[in-house]
């Protein structure tokens, strides 16, 4: 980038950034427009380095460390801080390092969290983002990287999203800051690094709003976070067997957008939904049965579904690739439903 | 000791009258078949919150849990909406939605009611942070029972709060039981303040029947909170006179150990001090005694009157509307 001496003082203009960019440019950009944006969570304090990716890296030194605190590994204590900060008026993000360690906040979120504004009849409500990461493919093991999405999805009161790339990341965060409701954001660790368009400062992504990252004619194929990628890996190879795919990224699993997934099934007579969570009882689950309800009489094979199978996460490494659906499997799965068996 | 002077010594009195009167009122409703609701009496521990809340403003944040309605009362809920919402009335606080463990009064400070044991203080915590940011003097109070101080929550919050000098006061009413287990058989240390220790924070029993002891230790509480001097843990030694739950058949309660706190009640107490001490005359007394159950009667003939909400309330305030 060739900028004169003229631009200085101006963001030079970023064309490519990871998911660990995004989230830190809009942490900051959300700082700087609301003074009442705070950041808790284990290591995220820049004399803890900003966190184990660094996702929050220079906030704690441009904003101060009232608001941006590193905290104890006390997960009910970080969730609990950020509601009663949220319930007058701030608008906290919490971190909790990896999805597993949400099991041990859970009091907080779902009877805490979730209903205070139910409860409460609306008088009070809880603008917080718990951001966690997770995700299998970095050799932790059963404990480190599992998607738990659907537990919060049938929490009534939780939004959740979850993006696939750093652009959608960017807006999404700075949408879920804003959000007047617990919004949990989930983001894919081994997929952090992986580079893509970087975003406008300023940039939105509604909340609840899929997108159709591929257009195409004979399947839908429907998912989210960073398996998304194994799908648009996919289409490539289903393309060169003559199958045409159009792929949803949900980006928002709770409230998820029915009426695009469903404009786009109208269309292919087709539905796939692939998850990295497990199959059983999955958003595959949910998503499968409101298609197969709504456009019973069009479709034109039974909607399916992969996911992980119902197992721990693995740690050897060739069990472990063959966790999560895979490129290979999506375009495979997707061929059969058009061509038959 | 901080002793109250004549004026507080009588609004304690007053607090202590209305928190009475209400659970014997509470109690008559339910039994006589008015309200069906799961009701944890607080009778025994009015002092704690009547005492301690005189230290407080209308800004300052409570916490507080299904034996609660004695911190809420006395924290300012007007008794009208109190009554309607546990009466699951369209007028009640929370329009019903919440009922007797989730009751809300934000103008009152009144922002968390919990039906889970130790979640008070958590979110206290953040309330504290909040105002600590905000830098008006806030403070922010958890009440919570003697069980709660056995979960993991109790102890994350106490850490927590004493590394980031948050200007909050754990209020523990130590009744001796939770739900039919007896202190001893579930609480490893002999007195819960000294588990402050741990969190190297001033942990304090007190003798939570006593109203000038408990405001001498409360008031000092609040004030560290105050003043940036960090949180305290209170430990108030209790009793509660009629079991856990409303319809408790109390086998598993000391007879004379009960019969003995209720002797001891520090209500008819507190009240024959001051008119021996000249702070009121028994008519004085008498008068706010009456003053209250003539506002109850009418609370609770208000409530029992006040309609069910409407049925779309079902699945309304799950979410906000976006700005
Ligand atoms: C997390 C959790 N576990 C168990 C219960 C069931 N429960 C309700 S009240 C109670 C006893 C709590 O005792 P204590 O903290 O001493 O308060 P008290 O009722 O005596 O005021 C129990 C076990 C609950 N509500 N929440
Ligand atoms: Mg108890």
């Amino acid at each position: 980038m060739s900028e004169g001496a003229g631009t200085i003082g101006k963001e030079a203009k970023l064309e490519k950034n990871n998911v660990i960019q995004a989230v830190n440019r809009a942490l900051t950009d959300a700082m700087e427009a609301d003074d009442r944006v705070l950041i808790l969570g284990e290591d995220v304090a820049d004399p803890e380095e900003g966190g184990i990716a660094g996702i929050t890296k220079g906030l704690s030194t441009r904003f101060g460390e009232r608001r941006v605190r590193s905290t104890p590994i006390s997960e009910q204590a970080i969730v609990g801080a950020a509601i009663g900060a949220s319930l007058i008026g701030w608008k906290p993000v919490a971190e909790i390092m990896l999805m597993n360690f949400t099991t041990v906040a859970m009091d907080m979120i779902v009877n805490h969290a979730a209903k205070l504004r139910y409860m409460s009849g609306g008088q009070t409500n809880v603008p917080i983002v718990i951001r966690t990461m997770t995700g299998s493919g970095f050799s932790s093991g059963g404990q480190h990287s599992d998607y738990f999405e659907a537990w919060f999805a049938h929490t009534a009161g939780m939004k959740v999203v979850a993006p696939s790339n750093p652009a959608d990341a960017y807006g999404m965060m700075r949408e879920a800051i804003d959000d007047p409701d617990p919004v949990l954001f989930i983001e894919n660790l081994p997929s952090y690094w992986v580079q893509g368009p970087a975003a406008e400062k300023g940039h939105r992504v509604p909340i609840g709003k899929a997108n159709v990252s591929m257009a195409g004619t004979d399947v839908t194929i429907v998912s989210y976070s960073r398996v998304l990628n194994e799908v648009l890996a996919a289409q490539a190879m289903m393309a060169e067997a003559g199958v045409s795919a159009e792929i949803v990224d949900l980006r928002t699993i709770a409230p998820w957008d029915q009426q695009a997934v469903l404009k786009s099934v109208r269309k292919t007579g087709r539905c796939l939904v692939v998850h990295e969570a497990v199959k059983p009882f999955g958003v595959g689950a949910e998503i499968a049965a409101v298609v197969q309800k709504e456009l019973f009489g069009l479709l034109k094979a039974p909607v399916e579904r992969l996911g992980a199978p119902l197992a721990s996460v693995p740690f050897s490494r060739p069990l472990e690739e063959a966790f999560a659906p895979r490129a290979q499997e999506i375009a495979r799965t997707a061929i059969l439903m058009v061509k038959g068996g | 000791m901080m002793q109250p002077d004549a004026k507080t010594q009588l609004e304690i009195y007053r607090r202590m009258s209305l928190l009475v009167t209400n659970d014997e009122r509470s109690r008559q409703v339910i039994k006589a078949g008015r309200l069906v609701m799961p009701y944890y009496s607080y009778r025994g521990q009015e002092v704690i919150p009547a005492t301690l809340m005189t230290l407080l403003n209308d800004d300052d944040y409570l916490c507080t849990i299904y034996r609660g309605i004695h911190d809420m009362l006395a924290k300012g809920m007007p008794l009208k909406k109190l009554w309607a919402e546990i009466a699951g009335r369209v007028d009640g606080t929370c329009k019903g939605k919440g009922g007797p463990m989730h009751l809300t009064y934000p103008s009152r400070g009144i922002m968390v009611t919990t039906g889970i044991v130790g979640s008070t203080m958590p979110i206290a915590n953040g309330l504290a942070w909040g105002a600590q940011l905000e830098g008006k003097g806030q403070v922010s109070i958890a009440t919570f029972g003697d069980g709660a101080s056995n979960i993991g929550a109790f102890h994350e919050s106490l850490n927590m709060a004493a590394v980031w000098k948050l200007p909050v006061v754990f209020v523990c009413q130590n009744n001796l039981y939770g739900e039919h287990t007896r202190y001893e058989r579930s609480t490893s240390a002999a007195r819960i303040a000294d588990r402050g220790i741990a969190y190297d924070m001033p942990g304090v029993r007190v003798d939570g029947n006593d109203p000038f002891a408990m405001y001498a230790a409360a008031k000092e509480a609040v004030d560290r909170a105050r003043r940036g001097g960090g949180p305290t843990l209170l430990e108030c030694m209790t009793y509660r006179f009629h079991g856990h739950v409303f319809g408790d058949a109390d086998a598993y309660m000391d007879k004379a150990e009960k019969q003995a706190a209720i002797q001891a009640d520090p209500f008819p107490r507190y009240r024959a001090d001051l008119i021996a001490r000249n702070i009121a005359t028994e008519a004085e007394l008498d008068a706010i005694d009456a003053k209250f159950a003539a506002e109850i009667d009418e609370a609770v003939e208000f409530a029992l009157k006040s309609p069910f909400p409407e049925q779309n309330e079902l699945i309304t305030d799950v979410y906000g509307e976006l700005a």
